[in-house]
């Protein structure tokens, strides 16, 4: 097995892109990508998409994004697990360029969820869930979240403000990212007093609908020094599944399949939680940002919160998290999302990110996940 | 050999809303209404109930009290006038839902208020005859009134289900008799496709229901040889609190042997559960030995009268399930008219 | 939704139908064809009893299309009393009632209807035990 690098990304502005369809929001990304990279040609692309059937009706999305890429005969893979698509995509480049099956892989992620009724996105989301068992009681994703939030306020005494601080903060860092949805700063009284959602979540504690897309190049490690910028190394990747159905683990209130993937990750990366400086996590709603925060190690079960709260998880705190805005404020075109979160690491790991800049950023951690936890990838990037 | 009713039960929607309420959207007097039909508040079906989920509650009530194996029900019988389906019978899901299916004969039946004990008398009769071995039938209603109109005051919702056996130690009360009377009456109706039904206003009254009942009540008293006083509990299809009060008092019943089963003031017309539904309260507190009379009214009209009497094995199961006289008075969660509106699909909504 | 996928689920939806691991007695609500705890694929089928406890719960605002018209709804976890969970909705309740621990019971409900002339759909909610 090689070691493998990332060695250019490319991310458009997210938002809602009422004049570019699905494959143009792809394809952006990817020239983008291939740009960074310097490439011309790839010899294998990945796309993380979670539904791009139900939201516009397109599937064989491998073929439709190569072709429009202008990579016409290549392999091209359409890959699936929710929210987690884009991470699995992402792991699979990885495994493709380890083997030594292929030297330049495309892993992308793209989502179109403007073209259903808000309704219809509700609808097409909810298949992350257990559509005939969770479904049968007519739950909403941010519904499952919701008691997720129920049985960890009940268990840990976390408190709705300090779900809010999650938001506020992410929006704080959204602020300074100039490809963010919404960048717009907010507070924990406009969090909490926002729309009611599912009690106890409020719209300001969920990720929006987004169009987007995010796109990565990955080559074999040994390589990097043909290509201009600076690559940055995967030092490990983990993968880990648990049941489809909230009601089915055995605790509510954690993320057995991040702890999973994680753990994998680690072992892999010969590193510890303590040795993350930055990571991006998957906050599709507030409460997951939390109990994914325990999850990975880096609070103890029940901490999240308070630390949240605190100020730990902050860019100057000292466990920055979602440095990017997070999926609240950047946004969460579903299977882009995986791959937006590698996109930052790259660029933090570069040192280019600016205003967003982790001091001494040497090791970033990326965990995407799928449904309500269902499934959830995980990789670990080092500067090189 | 003796058959009867070896477990029943009742179920009725949390909801109610009294009659002030929707007088008040209307514009009408309440206390004249209120002291015009005895009627206070009726209960409203939310917008996941309706026959079949009724019925279904109620019937496994029954299956409660009668303590069988539902694979031993023969026939499964739903009467309503609000059969959730023009096509596709009630009975079929009641049957499955409490797990009688496939060798269980069904059909669902409709006379206005009278199609309950329509499902009771035809169930009754095949565990008579020995064709089947437990027969359940059911009466249950959502029906609608038209806004504004009299009959809004009462429409209500409920369900009543009897499992009739013939087995003795089994027997709860037993059937001493049975008598239809049946003439073509057009008091009240409904077209197919039409959302409500019409009626032909106070010839509703004397033509309608007072002579089809009393015609009943009469006959099965020829029939028996029995006599008004022989009775402990008498129970009447209930549209409104006077009409039983009334049609008890001009044959020759006292108050108080109507009143147990009058459950109407503040339960409203349910119309195929009405009459059912006010057995099922007798049933809650009577006592081995006693006799009882139930006599249905179905516009169009016809009229089921029964003799009941109870046995020892009533003590037994009254405590089994939930009591009709609990669902009335204790379960019970207010609604404004904007609420009761958008729970009986009177709102236009968006194509 | 077509109604086969509704109708085969009926033993579950309708009379609360699992399946007990002939080896290590675990419930599974639905039965499944591999017991996920110990393997094994034999079962015997059963009824739950009705009875069980809220787990966790929330009230529903902004439902998917199908649901549209019934909101706000609550819905739960519910541990049932035969030791398996599942997800309802929880009917008949004010929302400040909503409780981790408080007992219900499964009740039959009209879920939804497929539009004006589809079919009826037919299931269990949670209602409190009072």
């Amino acid at each position: 097995m090689r070691d493998v690098a990332v060695i250019g990304v490319g991310m458009q502005k997210w938002g809602e892109l009422w004049a570019k369809s699905l494959r143009d929001i792809f394809v952006e990304s990817a020239l983008l990508a291939m740009d960074d990279a310097g490439v011309k040609e790839i010899d294998s692309l990945y796309v993380g998409s979670m539904t791009p059937g139900l939201f516009s009706g397109q599937e064989h999305l491998g073929s439709v994004c190569a072709d429009y890429l202008g990579q016409r005969h290549i392999p091209a893979t359409r890959v699936e697990s929710a929210c987690a698509s884009g991470g699995l995509a992402f792991r699979l480049a990885w495994m493709e360029v380890a083997s030594g099956i292929s030297d330049v892989v495309m892993a992308g992620g793209v989502e179109k969820m403007t073209d259903v009724s808000g309704g219809g996105a509700t609808y097409a989301l909810a298949t992350a869930a257990d559509m005939t068992w969770e479904g049968v009681s007519g739950v909403t994703f941010p519904g499952l979240y919701a008691m997720m939030a129920v049985a960890h306020m009940d268990k840990y005494g976390t408190t709705r403000e300090q779900l809010a601080h999650v938001a506020v903060k992410n929006h704080e860092n959204g602020s300074k990212n100039p490809r963010a949805q919404f960048p717009m700063k907010v507070s924990v009284e406009q969090v909490i007093n926002s729309v009611k959602v599912a009690d106890p979540l409020n719209i300001l504690d969920c990720s929006p609908i987004t169009d987007g897309a995010a796109c990565a190049i990955l080559v074999p490690a040994d390589k990097v020094k043909d290509y201009t910028k600076p690559g940055v190394k995967i030092i490990g990747s983990g993968h880990a599944n648990d049941t489809i159905a909230l009601h089915d683990r055995a605790d509510m209130t954690t993320i057995r399949a991040a702890t999973e993937a994680a753990a994998q990750a680690y072992k892999m990366a010969n590193k510890r939680p303590e040795d993350i400086d930055f990571a991006e996590v998957h906050d599709c709603f507030t409460i997951a940002e939390i109990v994914i925060s325990e999850a990975l190690g880096f609070f103890e079960p029940g901490k999240g919160g308070p630390a949240a709260e605190a100020g730990e998880t902050a860019l100057t705190g000292k466990m920055p998290i979602n440095v990017s805005g997070g999926l609240k404020s950047k946004g969460h075109p579903v299977g882009a999302t995986g791959i937006a979160q590698i996109v930052e690491l790259t660029e933090q790991l570069r040192g280019e990110s600016g205003e967003r800049q982790v001091k001494d950023a040497r090791v970033g951690l990326a965990q995407n996940m799928g449904g309500s936890g269902g499934s959830s990838v995980v990789h670990i990037l080092e500067v090189m | 050999m003796a058959v009867g009713i070896i477990g029943y039960g009742a179920h009725i929607p949390r909801r109610r809303i009294k009659v002030e309420e929707i007088a008040k959207v209307w514009g009408a007097d309440a206390p004249s209404y209120k002291k015009g039909l005895e009627l206070r508040e009726k209960s409203v079906p939310g917008l996941d109930e309706d026959t079949i989920t009724l019925s279904v509650e109620a019937a496994r009530n029954a299956l409660t009290r009668a303590g069988i194996d539902p694979q031993d029900i023969g026939a499964v019988y739903v009467g309503s006038e609000s059969h959730p389906y023009a096509v596709k019978p009630s009975g079929a899901t009641v049957a499955e839902a409490i797990g009688a299916t496939p060798a269980c004969h069904c059909a669902d039946f409709e006379f206005a208020c009278k199609a309950g004990s329509e499902g009771m008398f035809v169930a009754y009769g095949l565990v008579k005859a020995g064709l089947i071995k437990y027969g359940l039938g059911i009466g249950g209603d959502t029906s609608q009134g038209a806004p504004g109109d009299a009959l809004e005051y009462s429409a209500a919702a409920g369900a009543a289900a009897f499992i009739m056996g013939a087995e003795e130690e089994k027997i709860v009360a037993t059937i001493d008799e049975t008598f239809s009377f049946m003439t073509d009456t057009p008091d009240f109706w409904r077209r197919e496709h039409q959302f409500y039904p019409s009626h032909g206003g106070r010839f509703t009254g004397e033509p309608a229901y007072f002579r089809t009942v009393t015609g009943a009540v009469k006959g099965i008293l020829d029939k028996s040889g029995m006599k008004p006083g022989d009775f402990q509990y008498a129970i009447f299809h209930q549209p409104n609190g006077k009409f039983p009060k009334r049609v008890g008092a001009k044959l020759g019943f006292s108050f108080e042997q109507i009143d147990t089963g009058r459950v109407v003031p503040t339960l409203g017309n349910t119309y195929s559960g009405s009459s059912p539904i006010g057995l099922t309260a007798v049933l809650d507190i009577a006592k081995p030995g006693d006799r009882v009379m139930m006599c249905s009214y179905g516009s169009g009209a016809g009229s089921d009268a029964f003799i009941f009497t109870v046995r020892d094995r009533i003590k037994e199961v009254q405590d089994l399930a939930p009591k009709t006289r609990w669902l009335l008075d204790e379960n019970v969660q207010y609604v404004e008219y904007g609420e009761y509106a958008k729970l009986r699909r009177k709102i236009r909504m968006a194509e | 939704m077509p109604s086969a996928s509704q109708w085969r689920h009926y033993p579950q939806t309708y009379r609360y139908e699992a399946a007990r691991c002939r080896e290590c007695g675990t419930v599974h609500f639905p039965p499944r064809l591999v017991c996920r705890q110990c393997g094994t694929r034999e079962f015997e089928t059963f009824n739950l009893k009705r009875t069980g406890k809220v787990l966790s719960h929330t009230v529903i605002r902004t439902p998917g299309d199908a649901y549209t018209g019934q909101a706000p709804f609550a819905v739960g976890v519910v541990e049932m009393d035969d030791g398996v969970r599942l997800t309802a909705q929880i009917a008949d309740i004010s929302f400040d009632e909503l409780k981790i621990g408080m007992p219900v019971r499964l009740e039959f409900r009209r879920m939804f209807a497929e539009g004006e002339g589809g079919v009826l759909h037919y299931g269990f909610k949670a209602v409190p035990v009072r």
